[in-house]
Formats: C-alpha cells, sequence, structure tokens
C-alpha cells in the first residue's frame, strides 16, 4: 500500500491526488434505444442504454399510480475483466449494482411525471479498470438526457480512497485491489444533494469529512465535463437539423 | 431476435419490392448493408473486433487462456464460443431473456467451427496432452437489426486476424516438472492464420425470391431462412434451415448456390481491409464507439 503514492505525490499512472482520469463520452451512440450513451473514464469503458418511458413490462403488480418505476440493469462483458467473467450478470454483486442504480436515478430523474409506465436503464460495461459504479452512473445520466427524459440534476458519481492522510480521487483497480479505504459518491451538483453514498473499508470518523469533501470536488469535476459533452451533441444535433 | 410490428399492406409491398430486385432501401436481392469494422477496440482482450452492419452492432472479444486439451484430440487446442445477447438490444433481453437466442447462435458457431480446417488448431497446442491454447470467443450482441449471424461470423474473422496469443517457452525444473513461461515481450507473439476461417451468409425466403441481409421488417415477410458458413474458397461447413416455414429442395439449392457466391465474395474484401487496417499500425486514430 505504500507505493500507492510516491513522496512526490504521484500516484500509481502518474496522476496527482485530485487528479481525474480523462473523461471521453459520446451520446446517441445507438439509433433504435430510446437513449444511448458511451462513456470513458481512463480504461474503464461503458456503454448506457436507456427505453422509456413506456407501459410497464412483465408484472403489473410493480405499477406506481403515481410515477414511473425505474429498471436498472448492471451486467458485465465476460471479456471486460483481466480474468474472464463467466456470467455476465446474475451474480450478487451485478444485482448489487443494479439496485444501486435504481436508487441513484430513482433520486434524480422526475418520476412523478409519468405514473404507471416504466423506465429501463441498461449498463454494460465493456472494459473494467476500477470505478465501475461511477462510470456506470455517467455513462447512464448521458443516456437518460439523450433519451429526453426530465431529470433535477445531472448526476455525477466518484470514488475516492484514502492513502496516507490524503484521499485520492478516481481510483483506478490497481488502487482499489491495493487495500485502498474507498468510498463511492454519487452527486446532483447543483444543490449538492448526495444521491448514494457508499463504502465499505475501515476508516476513522476523523478522516470522513475530508474524503466525503475530496468525493464531492471530484464529482463537481465530472458534472462539468457532463455538461460540456451534452452541449456539443446538442450543438452537433441541431446543426444536423438546420436550426 | 427483436421483432417488428409489420402490417399486411406493408408485407405486400416489400414482397412485391423483392420480387423485382428492388428492396425497401434500395439494394438488390443480394447486396448487403453499410458494414463498419474496426479491430483492437478492447484492451484488455487478445484480439477484439466490432462490426457494425447497417443498425446491427456486434463486439467480439477474444481471450487466450493456458487448458488442458480434449481427452480425445490430445495435440489440438480449441475454442470456445459464449453469444451474449444484451438487454442493450432490446428489453426484451434483460435478465435471462436472451439466453435461448444467445445458445442458439453460440451452438451454430461451434457447428460452423467444428471442422479441421477453419482454425488450425494443432497451432494452438503448447505440449501434447498436457497444455493448450484455449481461445475463449466472446460475442456481445448490442443492437438487434436482422443478420446477427452474418455481423458475427464476419466480427469473429476479425478478431482471430487481430488475436495475438504469447509465445511460451516450456523448461523443466529440477524434479522434471514442465514449467511454462510466457514471454516478456509484449510484441512476441503468435498470429492466427484466418484464410480458411469461414462467413455465414444468411438468406431469407420473402416471396418466390432469397434475399441476403435482411432487415427487421424483411424478416417478419419471410418464413424461412436458410444459413450457410462458406470459406474463401467455397466450400461449406455448415447449413442450417431456420424459422418455421417449409421449403422446397429446388430453393434449397438455389439458395446454397446463391450463398456461396455470395460468401466466397465476401472473403477477399474483408481481409483486405484488415489488412489496411493493420498497415496503418502505431498511427491508427481508435474510435471504438467514440466516433
Amino acid at each position: 500500500m505504500g507505493n500507492l503514492l510516491s513522496d512526490q505525490g504521484y500516484r500509481l499512472d502518474g496522476r496527482k491526488a485530485s487528479e481525474l482520469r480523462k473523461v471521453q463520452a459520446r451520446m446517441g451512440v445507438f439509433a433504435q434505444a430510446d437513449g444511448s450513451a458511451y462513456l470513458e473514464q481512463g480504461n474503464t469503458k461503458a456503454l448506457a442504454v436507456v427505453y422509456g418511458p413506456h407501459e410497464i413490462r412483465g408484472s403489473r403488480s410493480w405499477i406506481r399510480h403515481d410515477r414511473a418505476v425505474i429498471n436498472c440493469q448492471y451486467s458485465m462483458a465476460t471479456f471486460s475483466t483481466a480474468e474472464r467473467k463467466r456470467r455476465p450478470h446474475g451474480d450478487r454483486k451485478s444485482t448489487e449494482m443494479s439496485l444501486h442504480l435504481k436508487q441513484t436515478f430513482e433520486a434524480a430523474v422526475m418520476t412523478q411525471l409519468y405514473p404507471r409506465s416504466q423506465i429501463d436503464i441498461y449498463v454494460k460495461i465493456l472494459q473494467s479498470d476500477g470505478g465501475n459504479y461511477s462510470v456506470c452512473v455517467n455513462a447512464a445520466t448521458l443516456a437518460v438526457i439523450d433519451a429526453g427524459i426530465p431529470m433535477r440534476d445531472y448526476v455525477c458519481a466518484c470514488s475516492v480512497g484514502f492513502v496516507d492522510e490524503t484521499p485520492l480521487a478516481d481510483l483506478c483497480y490497481a488502487e482499489e485491489s491495493g487495500g485502498v479505504s474507498s468510498l463511492a459518491l454519487a452527486l446532483l451538483p447543483r444543490g449538492g444533494q448526495i444521491a448514494l453514498l457508499q463504502m465499505d473499508a475501515r476508516l476513522h470518523q476523523d478522516h470522513l469529512d475530508a474524503l466525503i469533501e475530496a468525493a464531492m470536488t471530484a464529482c463537481k469535476g465530472v458534472g462539468k465535463v457532463l455538461d460540456e459533452v451534452v452541449r456539443l451533441h446538442l450543438k452537433e444535433v441541431s446543426v444536423l437539423t438546420g436550426e | 431476435m427483436a421483432t417488428v410490428k409489420v402490417s399486411e399492406a406493408e408485407k405486400v409491398y416489400i414482397l412485391h419490392g423483392i420480387r423485382d430486385d428492388l428492396r425497401v432501401d434500395g439494394r438488390g436481392c443480394e447486396d448487403y448493408r453499410h458494414v463498419e469494422i474496426e479491430t483492437d477496440v478492447v484492451s484488455n482482450t487478445d484480439g477484439s473486433a466490432k462490426v457494425t452492419l447497417g443498425d446491427t452492432a456486434v463486439l467480439v472479444g477474444i481471450k487466450a487462456d493456458i487448458g488442458k486439451p480434449r481427452p480425445m484430440v490430445p495435440n489440438e487446442g480449441y475454442l470456445e464460443f459464449f453469444v451474449d445477447c444484451s438487454a442493450n438490444a432490446t428489453p426484451e433481453f434483460e435478465g435471462r431473456g436472451g439466453e435461448e437466442l444467445g445458445t442458439e447462435l453460440s451452438n451454430t458457431l461451434y457447428k460452423v467451427f467444428n471442422n479441421k480446417h477453419s482454425v488450425d488448431l494443432k497451432s494452438l497446442c503448447i505440449s501434447a496432452g498436457e497444455h493448450c491454447w484455449v481461445l475463449y470467443v466472446d460475442v456481445l450482441l448490442l443492437q438487434c437489426d436482422g443478420n446477427l449471424y452474418d455481423a458475427i461470423s464476419v466480427a469473429i474473422k476479425a478478431a482471430l486476424f487481430n488475436t495475438k496469443i504469447p509465445k511460451v517457452h516450456i523448461s523443466a525444473d529440477e524434479e522434471g516438472a514442465k514449467e511454462i513461461e510466457l514471454s516478456d515481450d509484449p510484441y512476441d507473439c503468435m498470429r492466427l492464420d484466418v484464410e480458411n476461417v469461414p462467413c455465414i451468409v444468411t438468406l431469407c425466403k420473402v416471396g418466390h425470391r432469397h434475399v441476403v441481409d435482411v432487415t427487421l421488417q424483411e424478416k417478419a415477410c419471410s418464413v424461412a431462412s436458410l444459413i450457410i458458413s462458406v470459406t474463401h474458397t467455397g466450400t461449406v461447413t455448415c447449413t442450417r434451415k431456420l424459422g418455421g416455414g417449409s421449403l422446397d429442395p429446388e430453393s434449397i439449392f438455389e439458395m446454397t448456390e446463391a450463398g456461396k457466391r455470395v460468401g466466397k465474395a465476401l472473403h477477399a474484401p474483408l481481409m483486405k481491409l484488415l489488412r489496411q487496417e493493420e498497415s496503418l499500425g502505431k498511427t491508427r486514430q481508435k474510435v471504438g464507439f467514440l466516433g
């Protein structure tokens, strides 16, 4: 764990402690889905696709008379990890991630505008190099915007870790598996509201505030990038339609 | 497969068009849609390719692992296929919905590659009876707009071309046990010869004519289809009839001939494109889904 942050303040991949990985994204990747987006954060690549709002498929007991139901599925491509994954989804980790995504988006999407309907969000990880949950949330935000579903704010997520009294923003796989206490945060940047906070490691309570602060700053940084991507996409689309 | 609802009037329109060799999007009966191929899109794999055929999008990743050879053929490696019909393509594939189609596709792929000539399995052997390379070919279906078999086979051929298997050195240590060492140099690798890898051509019977590369709308008008996997010499490795309708032997013969013709013509441009892409080397800008 000592080599995760060098004495000069550089991490394993040469970044500084609060530096995020390079974020590249594109909206409207697939024509058939209602909304789709592809997002890369460093070496982690995710594809998010949104179908909806549409009538509830399957069990009618899920119908809510006052709002839409959000249904998420998180799955990983079998070739996404270094060791080949046998099942793309259905294992406990994927189910847990799907529930987290559902919780995150229920906080942001204005579901009360679409009673008795269902919104499907499917996220697929094509390459996994740490920060899977964050990349999924960021990709899914863009996909929901591409689908034209109204949201209260962007949902930006980032993972942070604590090493040598320093919070490290946007962990890669080597850092995550190096025994760092990591925290994942999903934030609605404008109001500073936290949609999801997750940590399962030991951390002294004195450090918690600093860590959450670092996470919020990182999320706001991601938020700026997502905003730029959306505005660029809007410009491209309006040029194409001749407005 | 994702289906599209087509009205009777639309069916008649499509049928009449095909009868006059003019399809809805202006193609002839044996023309393919716009194809885009890119290799080396996923860096975690030993070989990968992304193929977009019209609106159908397929991503193939190949991982090479060391395993034990099959008892019947101790001096050969083998290929394992897995097709994942992801929910991205259609909400019906959520959870276990896509498993049926996935299993059907992977079983067909096993049949297509189940012969001595498609891939040189002997080159995958490390030490006979003990170690061999196992190539896990994972197909990810991202968008479904008809003609899955063709897109998947082109993607597999491109991914196999792109696959770089590290060279191994076998050394015997003190107790006589064999030790396998992978070469440290990332460029010291073995490439596969994909000349004989077949491509699958799907022909659907619409009215009295057969059509190559159907869209979902045209598929809704056809009752039966035939898939043929053809190598670059015109050798057929697998034929299968799909669909609930029946075909008479004359049609099957005609469709087989057409399939062989179309399939044979696919290989040369594909190999030329793959070699061209490879020759760009490091200067090639990787686009992936960002383009």
